[in-house]
């Protein structure tokens, strides 16, 4: 046990990476919400008045809502008068090319493992870069643009597709679905943005980077995603911020509407910061995903590793409309020390032999409370649904928990339905097996861990599979349970 | 999380009417009075509440039930078309929640006491007051409130250290609505003392065509080593609607097996709770579900592993035909002390129309790391290959159909002990099976 307690120590003692500031100067609004602070975003990022009324009205129905308490996490209650909800660094003029960007911003993405320089065009990434709420570059737009493929920050869409955003914004997420999205369709100041036009694969993957640099501010950031007929994306989203005692909010929204025979894969690694040893400070990780399949046989594939924040709440989730369409979740969560996730998916079966999987692995460390909620429903009109859960525990150490909250509504007799769930710790055979061939404890548990891991981690795009297998190896190397 | 409060009338006409029957010398009335109090303050569950999702009990309250009115006494000579034939047992009768002495019939013994709980709690005061309210929370459910404070009559056994009964207890709760609605809450009470082991039956069944409401709270202690095996056959025609806790608690060593088996009626919510408090205990939860019609069936199970080195295993299953919906939620706790805990649950679904819903929902809430637990749950329908093997072999639709989902039940069926009760299961399902799906 003292062994155990030893290599738990170590795990817990874990610094986190991504720890540093930017130096940079940042022009921010006044803290606090109102109906002003909206009016100076709105005018700031130089809006038209439709988009400044949606943001008001959103706001009216956001402070008749009620901030929802049935999620399995325990904070202290957000004064969210006291936050900064728009701070962009300051630029003296708009960048034309990367070499008009700030060196310290240049600086900071080198930081984090993504450059916007002309090197990392051999990786063929295209990267949205968002640093405290805005857009700072887009690369490899030029090359985008010669398939038609539009794919920049969110308000840049505002202004050069504005038909596109106000057609397709909200209509997968709609303003008041959610206290989180309200908040967010008041306040939102930047994100990303992508469409790809009718039959084209996006030759690479699309990613947005998000770091929140500024002292109290939270990110709000949109994310919408477009797939027109016959088209594919593959879209990746890695999220950092810095060290800081206090809490900050993160309440993004990420809408994504699939055509017919479209496919849309979203990866995320979520490595926000979590807050030290005690608890103290991380971010509130409060997000709405959702897709829909609007069209028939199109879909849409959620893959998550879930490693960062204080606190994540978060359920992308897919509509499957379109008959013969197909939703997928892929998740890993891990917790340590005082985190908490409460994190799933939905999948609402409304069409005709409509699909569905659902992998969900959760590992629990220190002092930290992981619980899978999900939702499974097959409406009257889904002939022939086919849904697969799996949802996964694993404990390390004595004070952690694992929770397991799966809703399975089924008003369809063909639907087929099948869900499964298991709680366990890593085999001490298992380990004793590793040791027995010279493998040390740590490495032995790294293994376990990838292993268990594996069929998640396999869905993610080689880039990122890299970042995640790292990342967990990081957070839980050597922990015996 | 459990039940909100709801400003409604019907939870303050319950209320008042709770207080108004409040008798100041009862031999309880301070817990009664205490629970009354509880009840005010929970309310009956609002239409949203989550662990009422599904189970709209507080609307029918409020639309179908005129709760001021007074139940009538309903007919004796009604319960012979209801009883298990050929099974030695002690018996006892509830007729509209009124025991009736003339129906039932206790054996004299020595062995153990078989009482209704009315007279127990004059005759055996200090025992049943050590446990009666002890257990099922008044604060968490507001039904098991409003039975604290109101119930009628029901049963109490005590099985002293050491004893060993063969002989099954039955009780008979039957609804006469010839006359009129009737409301009912039947409170039991099962004393279990150590290496002592007792077998206990209630059926339900309902005559007349007026809707009736009955709450049900079972309360069981089973000390040290000792067993106890509880068998509930719901199987009322028509507008019966029924809320049942029942929540037992168990010592070191014990081994708990429950058996729910709901046939028929408009609308069923058990509630079982088990709370594994000590260690080496074994527990076992059974149910099945075969619902025709408008029936709703709900169970809400718990099983609660407090103390390490526990067993626990749950296999529901269910089938639905025509608008009937079957909810089932599981919930198992594992505390930080608690482990090497084993826990296991199952819940599988069959629909067979179009219009049947099933809602399902376990839950595993894990504080303990060195355990193993799992769930499992499924819907789906037979399997086509299967019936048309069936077929092809000159058996008609329905009955291949009768036979897929015998073998469907089969499974909970085959865990049941008592030979004549299995016989007398085995024979009401399979009749039903082949009737009425």
């Amino acid at each position: 046990m003292s062994k155990d307690n030893q290599v738990l120590e170590e795990l817990t003692s874990k610094e986190y990476e991504h720890g540093w500031t930017t130096d940079i100067e940042t022009d921010s609004a006044p803290k606090g919400l109102n109906e002003d602070i909206i009016r100076f975003i709105s005018a700031k990022k130089n809006e038209p008045a439709w988009l400044l009324e949606w943001r008001l009205k959103a706001y009216q129905q956001w402070t008749k809502m009620k901030e929802p308490t049935w999620a399995n996490v325990k904070f202290p209650e957000i004064n969210y008068q006291d936050v900064i909800y728009y701070s962009a660094p300051k630029q003296k003029v708009t960048p034309k090319n990367l070499e008009d960007v700030d060196p310290e911003l240049i600086k900071t993405f080198e930081k984090l493992g993504i450059s916007l320089t002309e090197q990392k065009r051999l990786t063929g990434i295209a990267v949205d870069a968002v640093i405290d709420s805005v857009s700072v570059a887009t690369t490899f737009k030029e090359t985008l643009g010669e398939l038609g493929i539009i794919f920049c920050s969110f308000s840049e869409a505002v202004q050069k597709h504005p038909d596109l955003v106000k057609k397709y914004m909200g209509s997968v997420v709609p303003v008041n679905d959610n206290y989180f999205s309200a908040l967010n369709s008041a306040v939102f100041t930047d994100g990303s943005f992508c469409y790809i036009p009718k039959g084209v694969r996006c030759p690479m993957e699309l990613s947005t980077y998000f770091r929140i640099n500024a002292a109290n501010t939270g990110q709000f950031e949109r994310t919408l995603i477009i797939a027109d007929e016959g088209s594919y994306v593959s879209y990746l989203e890695g999220c950092t911020a810095p060290q800081r005692d206090e809490n900050q909010l993160h309440a993004a929204v990420v809408e994504i509407y699939a055509m017919k025979d479209a496919q849309v894969k979203y990866s995320t690694v979520q490595n926000w910061y979590p807050g030290d040893k005690e608890g103290k400070g991380g971010i509130y990780n409060f997000v709405t995903k959702r897709g829909l399949c609007y069209g028939d046989s199109s879909k849409i594939s959620w893959t998550q590793v879930e490693t960062g924040s204080a606190i994540t709440w978060k359920y992308p989730s897919c509509i499957l409309r379109g008959d013969n369409s197909m939703g997928e979740f892929y998740s890993v969560a891990v917790t340590n020390n005082y985190q908490q996730a409460d994190t799933g998916t939905k999948m609402i079966h409304i069409g005709k032999n409509t699909k569905s999987r659902i992998v969900s692995k959760g590992i629990s460390a220190g002092h930290s409370q992981n619980s899978y909620r999900g939702q499974v429903h097959i409406m009257k009109r889904a002939e022939g649904a086919r849904n697969f859960s799996q949802c996964d525990s694993l404990l390390m150490g004595d004070k952690c928990g694992a929770h397991t909250f799966p809703y399975i509504d089924v008003e369809n007799s063909t639907a087929r339905i099948e869900h499964e769930a298991t709680t366990s710790k890593i085999g001490e055979d298992q380990i004793f097996y590793c040791l027995q061939r010279g493998i040390d404890e740590e490495s032995a548990v790294a293994l376990i861990v990838n292993g268990y891991a594996k069929e998640v981690l396999n869905q993610l795009p080689m880039e990122f599979a890299v970042e995640a297998q790292k990342l967990l190896a990081l957070t839980l190397e050597g922990s015996v349970g | 999380m459990s039940a909100t409060v709801t400003d409604n009338n019907t939870t303050s006409e319950l209320a008042a009417l709770l207080d108004k029957q409040l008798v100041a010398t009862a031999v309880d009335a301070a817990l009664r009075k205490e629970a009354a109090i509880a009840f005010r303050t929970a309310g009956l569950p609002a239409a949203k509440a989550e662990e009422y999702r599904f189970t709209p009990v507080t609307r029918i309250l409020e639309k179908q039930f005129t709760l001021s009115q007074p139940t009538p006494a309903g007919q004796a000579s009604r319960i012979n078309d209801y009883t298990l034939a050929g099974l030695e047992a002690d018996t006892l009768v509830f007729i509209n929640g009124v025991f009736s002495p003339a129906d039932s019939s206790i054996q004299k013994t020595t062995d153990l006491t078989i009482l209704p709980l009315q007279e127990a709690l004059v005759s055996h005061t200090a025992l049943v007051l050590k446990h009666l309210g002890q257990y099922a929370d008044t604060a968490a459910d507001a039904f098991t409130a409003w039975n604290t404070a109101a119930w009628t009559n029901g049963l109490f056994v005590h099985v002293p250290d050491n004893k060993i009964i063969e002989r099954p207890i039955i009780l008979y709760h039957l609804h006469d609505t010839s006359e009129g609605q009737v409301v009912t809450a039947t409170r039991n009470l099962i004393v279990v003392g150590r290496n002592a082991e007792v077998t206990i039956l209630e059926k339900y069944d309902s005559a007349g065509a007026s809707p009736s409401f009955s709450n049900q709270v079972t309360e069981a202690v089973v000390a040290e080593n000792a067993g106890l095996n509880l068998y509930s056959i719901q199987h009322d025609a028509g507008q019966r609607h029924q809320v049942g806790m029942t929540r037992i608690q168990q010592a070191n060593y014990s081994r708990v097996n429950t058996f729910t088996f709901t046939l028929n009626g408009k609308l069923v919510r058990n509630n079982l709770q088990l709370v594994l408090d000590g260690e080496g205990i074994e527990s076992h939860m059974y149910g099945l579900y075969l619902l025709t019609g408008d029936t709703l069936a709900d169970n809400h199970t718990v099983v609660d592993h407090r103390k390490p080195n526990s067993f626990s295993n749950e296999l529901y299953k269910g089938v639905m035909d025509g608008n009937a919906r079957g909810v089932f939620n599981g919930k198992i706790y594992v505390r930080p002390q608690a482990q090497k805990t084993n826990a296991f649950q199952a819940n599988r679904n069959i629909l067979l129309s179009p219009t049947a819903t099933v809602n399902t929902k376990p839950q595993l809430e894990i504080w303990a790391d060195d355990v193993k637990c799992s769930h499992g749950c499924t819907s789906g329908q037979l399997d086509e290959e299967a019936l048309f093997y069936l077929r092809a072999r000159g058996i008609d639709k329905l009955s291949a159909q009768a036979m897929m989902l015998y073998a469907f039940a089969g499974e909970v069926l085959t865990n049941v002990k008592n030979p004549v009760v299995k016989e007398y299961l085995d024979n009401l399902i399979s009749q039903r099976l082949h009737k009425n799906f």
